[in-house]
C-alpha cells in the first residue's frame, strides 16, 4: 500500500450517539484523532517495516476507524532505519501535521532520537518495538511508553532460566555487537551465572555478517554445554543456515533469542531452524483464541503467518484504543491520555495479558518456544512453556537493580 | 589454534574468496578496460541474485537459475550500457555518478518487487549438509562455490589469454586508441565485456544468495568488497583480482576474529594506502 | 547597480522567509545553509581544483562529533565545541591530503572513498567515544539561538560568510592556481609552481569549511549519529554541488535547495525516494551536467546583449 494518509473518517454521528455524554472541551477536540506512525519502509530493515504497518492497518481494520467518537488519521512515515531521518519524519509529524501521538520506530538508535525530541515537546510517545533498556529504567522520559513492546534484556532471562533447568552450565553467547544485542546478552548472562552457570566465551559479531564461519570455528574451539544466538534480520538467517550447513545442530544445542527464529526469519526457510527454543512474548502457534484470530485474520490478509512485529503493532494498536477509550478521546489532554494509557489493562490480544509497570514498560507472559512444522509444512513457533508476569526487573528489585551499569559489551552482569 | 580449527579457517577464508573473486572479476574486467567505475555492480549482483531465486522458485533447477541469472544480467548490463554508458563516454566523473544512481534505483527496485525478508537460495539436495573430511565438517555448498570460483578463473584466463575476444579485450586494457586506430570496433568490445561484467555480477548474486542470503543492503556490502579486491589486486588484471579476492577475504575474515573492533579498518586501511603509493593495485600496470 | 539590487533583494527575502512560513519549513531551509556549506566545499575541489572526493561527509561528520562530544558528553562550552569540530576537520583533512593527492581522477576518488569509510568504521564501533550507532543525543543549542528562527538566521549569517570566504579564496592567486592545476597539472609544474602543496592546501582548506558545516549541524540537529561520516552524505553533498553546477560555489545553494526540498516533498507521496534520487543522477548526468548555474550561465553567455551590436540574427 502506498497511499501515505489513511483518511479514516467514519460516520460521527452513530459513533457519537453510542458513547453517553461526551464532554465538549473545545473545537479542537472534535476533530480527528491524528496518529503519526514511523516504521522503516527502505534500507536493511525494510521488512521489519512492512510487518509494523501491516500488523496496526490490520488492528484498525477489524477495531473501526473511530474511537470515543472521533475518527482515527494515521499518516505513515518512513524512518529508512536512520536517526536522521526519524527525527526528520517526527518534527514533519509533529510540527507540520500535528499528530497527537507519535508511534513506532523499530531500531533502537533511530527510537532514542525521536525519543530525545519529544522529550523536548512533550508529544505522547509509543515504542512497541524499540528495545533500548533505559528508556524504561535510568533514562525514562514521561511521555515515552514502551506499549506492547518489551526491554531488551526482560525477554532473554526466563531463557536462562530454562537453560538451567536443563542442565546446562557452560554457556557461548554470539550476539550482534551494539546496545540491542550487549542488553539481550547481559540479561541472559547475568541470570545465568547467577544460578550457577558459567560463561566461556562471548562472541560479538558486527551488524551485517555475512560470514559466521570464523565465529563457528571459535564456538567450536570453546566446546560449551549450549550456545546462545542473540541475532536480528538478515544476520539471523545466515547464522542459522551456517550452523545448519556445518553440521553444528548436532553437535551443540542452540538456544536463540526471539528475533533469531522470528516468523521472518523461518517462513522461507526448511530444516534449519527447526526444533530450536527461544523465549518471546509472542508465539504464532500458541493456541490461545485471541492469538490464533489475530493469526489466522493477519494470513488470510498478507498471505503469510505474522511475526513478532506485526503481533506488537496490532496489540499495540488495542493499546491506544483502550486508552482513548478511558480518556473518552481527549487526546489533546496529555496527562490525562498518558495516564489513561499507564492504566490500560489488556486482558486478550496476541501477547496475551500485559499491562505497564510504574516504569512505563509492560509486565509481560513469556514463553518458551520451540520451532515447529505445520501439517501444511510451513514453520511456526509453538509453546514449551510459560513464565508468567515478568517485568523488566525480573527477580530483583526495582532500586537495586537500577544501581548496576546499564548493560554493555564491557559490563553483562556476570557473577564470578 | 589446533590444526582443524586453523584448516577450518584456511577453507573459510578461501570459499568467501572464491564468492568475491566471482563477483570482482567482473568488476576488474569493466573497470580495467573501460576505466568505468561501475558503482551498479552491487545492485546487478543483488538484483542477478533475486532473479535467480526466483527461476529456482520457479523451475526448481538449480543450473538452470545460474544460467538464468547469468543472462538476465547480461540484458541488464546491455541495457545500461546502450541506453545510458554511452552517452556519458570518456567522462570518468559522470559515469560514477550515473553507475551510482543507477545503483540507488535498482536496489529499490529489488526492495518493491522482492520485499525486505532475506531471502535464501535454496541450493539441490546434492549440495546441501556437510562433507565430512575425518574430524572436520564442512558445508559442502561453500566447497562448491570454491570449485566454482576456481574453473571460472581457468576459464577467463582461457579467455583472456585464448581467444580473439580475450586478445581484443587485452589489447584495448594496454591501448584503446590503437585497437581503434586499427579499425577494430571497440564499441562492440566495451560492450560485450560490460555485458560480461555484469553477468558475472549476477551469477555471483544466485551463487552468494545460498549461504549469504539476499536482503536490501546486500548490494552495497559486496560493492565495498569488489572495490577492495579490485583496488588492492589491480586493475584491469585477471590475476589482480584472484589475489586480491584471496587477501580480502582472508583479511575479512581472520580479521573478523582478531580483530572485531577494527572490522572494517583491516580492509580500507590496506586499500587506501595501497591507493596513495600504487594506485595501480598489486597486479596492475600504471596508465 | 543591477547586480547590487539582486543581492539586495535576494538578501531580503532570505531575511522575511522565516515569517511567511511555518516552524517546520524554516528548519528546512536552515538545512539547506547547512548543507550549501559542505556542497561548496565539494566544489571547491571538483570544480576548481579538478579533484572530486567522495570523503567530505566523514570531514563533515568530524567536526558534528567533536563538537557534539564536547558540548553533550563532556559538558564543555559552546565556543570550546566549535573550535574543537574546525579544529579536527582540520587534522583529519591534512592526514588525508597528504596521502591523497598524489592521485587523481577516478583513484583520488576512490581514495577519499575509503578514508570516508575508514572515519565511519571508526564512528560506528567506537562505542565509549561516540555512542556507535546511537550516536551523541541532547546537544544542546546556545540559548540565544535556540529558537528555530533565530538559528535559521545564524545559519545563513554562517553560510554567507563562508560562501563570501571561499569566493575569495578561489579569486585569489592561490585559488587561480588552483584552476591552472585544474588545467593542465604538467603546465603548472614545469611553470615552477608547487601542486602538491597548492592541493594539499585546497584540500585542508575545503576540510576545514566542511568541518564548519558539520559543526554547524551538530547545534541544528542536536544530534550526531553515524549516518553524518556515511558515504551517503558524502554523496548527497557531491549530488547538490553538481545540480547546482560544479565549478560555480554559488550554484551549491540551488543545489541544495533542490535535493532537500525535492526529497522533502517527494517522500509525501511515495516511499520509492531512493528511485527518485537515483534518477535524478542519471539524469543530471545525462542532460544537464554542467548544472543549474552553469547551464543558466552558458545561456546567459549566448544572449543577444553580449554580442556586437553588429551581429544581429
Amino acid at each position: 500500500m502506498n497511499r501515505r494518509h489513511f483518511l479514516q473518517v467514519t460516520g460521527a454521528a452513530l459513533a457519537g450517539t453510542a458513547f453517553g455524554s461526551r464532554v465538549r472541551v473545545s473545537r479542537a477536540a472534535e476533530g480527528p484523532i491524528k496518529i503519526g506512525l514511523m516504521a522503516p519502509l527502505t534500507g536493511v530493515a525494510a521488512a521489519g517495516g512492512r510487518e509494523m504497518v501491516d500488523g496496526w492497518t490490520l488492528w484498525w481494520k477489524q477495531a473501526g476507524n473511530a474511537v470515543a467518537g472521533r475518527a482515527i488519521e494515521v499518516t505513515v512515515e518512513d524512518d529508512a532505519g536512520t536517526p536522521d531521518t526519524a527525527l526528520q519524519k517526527a518534527r514533519r509529524l509533529v510540527e507540520q501535521r500535528g499528530v497527537h501521538m507519535l508511534v513506532g520506530n523499530l531500531l533502537a538508535n533511530t527510537g532514542l532520537a525521536v525519543a530525545e525530541y519529544v522529550r523536548g515537546t512533550g508529544t505522547p510517545y509509543f515504542m512497541p518495538i524499540v528495545a533500548a533498556d533505559d528508556l524504561t529504567q535510568r533514562h525514562r522520559i514521561p511521555n515515552v511508553l514502551r506499549v506492547a513492546g518489551f526491554s531488551a534484556s526482560q525477554m532473554t532471562r526466563p531463557l536462562a532460566d530454562y537453560a538451567l533447568k536443563k542442565g546446562y552450565r557452560k554457556v557461548v553467547t554470539i550476539a550482534q555487537d551494539y546496545a540491542f544485542g550487549h542488553e539481550q546478552s547481559g540479561g541472559f548472562v547475568q541470570t545465568f551465572t547467577e544460578g550457577g552457570g558459567k560463561v566461556a566465551g562471548q562472541l560479538w559479531n558486527p551488524l551485517n555478517t555475512s560470514d559466521f564461519s570464523p565465529f563457528l570455528g571459535e564456538i567450536q574451539n570453546l566446546n560449551p554445554d549450549v550456545v546462545v544466538a542473540i541475532q536480528t534480520g538478515a544476520d539471523s538467517a545466515r547464522l542459522l543456515l551456517q550452523w545448519y550447513n556445518f553440521a553444528l545442530k548436532e553437535k551443540i544445542p542452540l538456544l536463540t533469542s526471539q528475533n533469531t527464529v522470528d516468523q521472518s526469519v523461518i517462513r522461507t526457510m526448511k530444516d534449519e531452524p527447526l526444533g530450536l527454543a527461544s523465549s518471546a512474548h509472542f508465539a504464532e502457534g500458541r493456541t490461545d483464541a485471541a492469538n490464533q484470530q489475530f493469526v489466522e485474520a493477519y494470513a488470510a490478509a498478507y498471505n503469510k503467518l505474522p511475526a513478532i512485529f506485526a503481533a506488537e503493532l496490532y496489540t499495540c494498536g488495542m493499546w491506544v484504543t483502550e486508552g482513548l477509550k478511558k480518556a473518552q478521546g481527549k487526546v489533546e489532554d496529555r496527562a490525562v491520555f498518558l495516564k489513561a494509557m499507564r492504566e490500560v489493562e489488556i486482558t486478550a490480544s496476541p501477547l496475551g495479558k500485559t499491562r505497564l509497570d510504574s516504569y512505563g514498560n509492560p509486565i509481560l507472559d513469556i514463553h518458551i518456544r520451540q520451532v515447529t512444522k505445520r501439517s501444511d509444512g510451513k514453520l511456526w513457533n509453538t509453546v514449551l512453556e510459560t513464565y508468567p508476569n515478568v517485568s523488566q526487573f525480573w527477580k530483583y528489585n526495582p532500586e537495586e537493580y537500577l544501581k548496576q551499569p546499564p548493560y554493555s559489551r564491557q559490563f553483562q552482569g556476570i557473577k564470578s | 589454534m589446533t590444526a582443524s580449527a586453523l584448516t577450518f579457517q584456511l577453507l573459510n577464508g578461501a570459499t568467501f574468496a572464491a564468492l568475491l573473486f566471482v563477483v570482482a572479476s567482473g568488476f576488474t574486467l569493466v573497470f580495467g578496460l573501460m576505466r568505468i567505475v561501475n558503482l551498479a555492480h552491487g545492485a546487478l549482483y543483488l538484483l542477478g541474485g533475486y532473479l535467480g531465486f526466483t527461476a529456482i522458485l520457479a523451475t526448481g533447477n538449480f543450473p538452470a537459475a545460474l544460467i538464468a541469472a547469468f543472462g538476465a544480467t547480461a540484458v541488464l548490463g546491455f541495457l545500461t550500457d546502450y541506453f545510458l554508458l554511452r552517452f556519458v563516454k570518456g567522462n570518468t566523473l559522470s559515469q560514477v555518478l550515473l553507475t551510482l544512481g543507477l545503483a540507488l534505483a535498482l536496489g529499490d527496485l529489488g526492495l518493491v518487487i522482492w520485499g525486505g525478508d532475506p531471502l535464501t537460495v535454496p541450493v539441490p539436495d546434492l549440495l546441501r549438509g556437510p562433507l565430512r573430511l575425518g574430524a572436520l565438517a564442512y558445508p559442502r555448498y561453500r566447497l562448491f562455490v570454491l570449485l566454482v570460483g576456481t574453473l571460472l578463473f581457468v576459464a577467463l584466463w582461457l579467455l583472456l589469454n585464448r581467444t580473439r575476444l580475450g586478445a581484443l579485450i587485452r589489447a584495448g586494457v594496454d591501448d584503446g586508441e590503437m585497437v581503434d586506430a586499427l579499425g577494430i570496433d571497440i564499441t562492440r568490445v566495451f560492450r560485450w565485456t560490460f555485458m560480461l561484467g555484469a553477468s558475472l555480477a549476477g551469477l555471483g548474486g544466485t551463487l552468494g544468495g545460498a549461504f549469504l542470503t539476499l536482503y536490501p543492503g546486500a548490494d552495497g556490502e559486496i560493492l565495498v568488497f569488489s572495490l577492495a579486491v579490485v583496488i588492492i589486486g589491480g586493475l584491469g588484471s585477471l590475476t589482480g583480482a584472484a589475489v586480491g579476492s584471496l587477501l580480502v577475504g582472508y583479511l575479512a575474515t581472520f580479521g573478523q576474529v582478531l580483530f572485531p573492533e577494527l572490522a572494517y579498518f583491516v580492509i580500507f586501511g590496506p586499500m587506501a594506502v595501497l591507493l596513495a603509493f600504487r594506485p595501480m593495485g598489486l597486479f596492475g600496470r600504471a596508465q | 547597480m543591477k547586480r547590487l539590487i539582486a543581492w539586495a533583494a535576494a538578501a531580503a527575502l532570505i531575511c522575511a522567509m522565516p515569517l511567511c512560513i511555518s516552524g517546520y519549513y524554516v528548519n528546512l531551509l536552515t538545512e539547506v545553509a547547512i548543507y550549501a556549506v559542505l556542497a561548496m566545499t565539494i566544489d571547491l575541489l571538483a570544480g576548481y581544483a579538478g579533484r572530486t572526493p567522495l570523503g567530505h561527509g566523514a570531514l563533515f561528520g568530524i567536526g558534528a562529533y567533536f563538537a557534539g562530544y564536547t558540548v553533550a558528553v563532556r559538558q564543555g562550552g559552546v565556543l570550546e565545541a566549535v573550535l574543537l569540530g574546525i579544529g579536527a576537520a582540520m587534522a583529519v583533512s591534512l592526514l588525508f591530503a597528504l596521502l591523497a593527492i598524489r592521485t587523481s581522477g577516478v583513484s583520488f576518488l576512490l581514495l577519499t572513498l575509503a578514508q570516508g569509510m575508514i572515519v565511519w568504521g571508526v564512528c560506528v564501533r567506537w562505542t565509549s567515544v561516540t555512542g556507535a550507532e546511537n550516536g551523541i543525543r541532547g546537544i544542546a543549542r546556545p540559548a540565544p539561538v535556540a529558537d528555530p528562527i533565530r538559528f535559521y538566521y545564524l545559519a545563513v549569517l554562517v553560510a554567507s560568510l563562508a560562501a563570501w570566504a571561499l569566493w575569495r579564496f578561489v579569486n585569489s592567486p592561490f585559488g587561480l592556481t588552483l584552476r591552472g592545476i585544474r588545467e593542465s597539472e604538467t603546465r603548472m609544474r614545469t611553470l615552477g609552481y608547487n601542486v602538491p602543496l597548492h592541493l594539499t592546501i585546497g584540500f585542508v582548506v575545503s576540510g576545514t569549511f566542511a568541518g564548519l558545516a558539520g559543526t554547524l549541524y551538530a547545534f541544528f540537529n542536536t544530534f550526531v549519529s553515524p549516518t553524518n561520516v556515511a558515504l551517503a552524505t558524502s554523496v548527497k553533498g557531491l549530488l547538490m554541488a553538481i545540480i547546482g553546477g560544479v565549478g560555480t560555489l554559488f550554484g551549491s545553494f540551488v543545489g541544495a535547495a533542490v535535493v532537500i526540498l525535492l526529497e522533502n516533498f517527494v517522500s509525501v507521496f511515495t516511499d520509492r525516494w531512493p528511485t527518485v534520487l537515483g534518477m535524478i543522477f542519471v539524469a543530471t548526468m545525462l542532460f544537464a551536467r554542467e548544472g543549474i548555474l552553469g547551464k543558466a550561465r552558458l545561456l546567459w553567455a549566448r544572449s543577444p546583449r553580449l554580442t556586437h551590436k553588429g551581429d544581429q540574427e
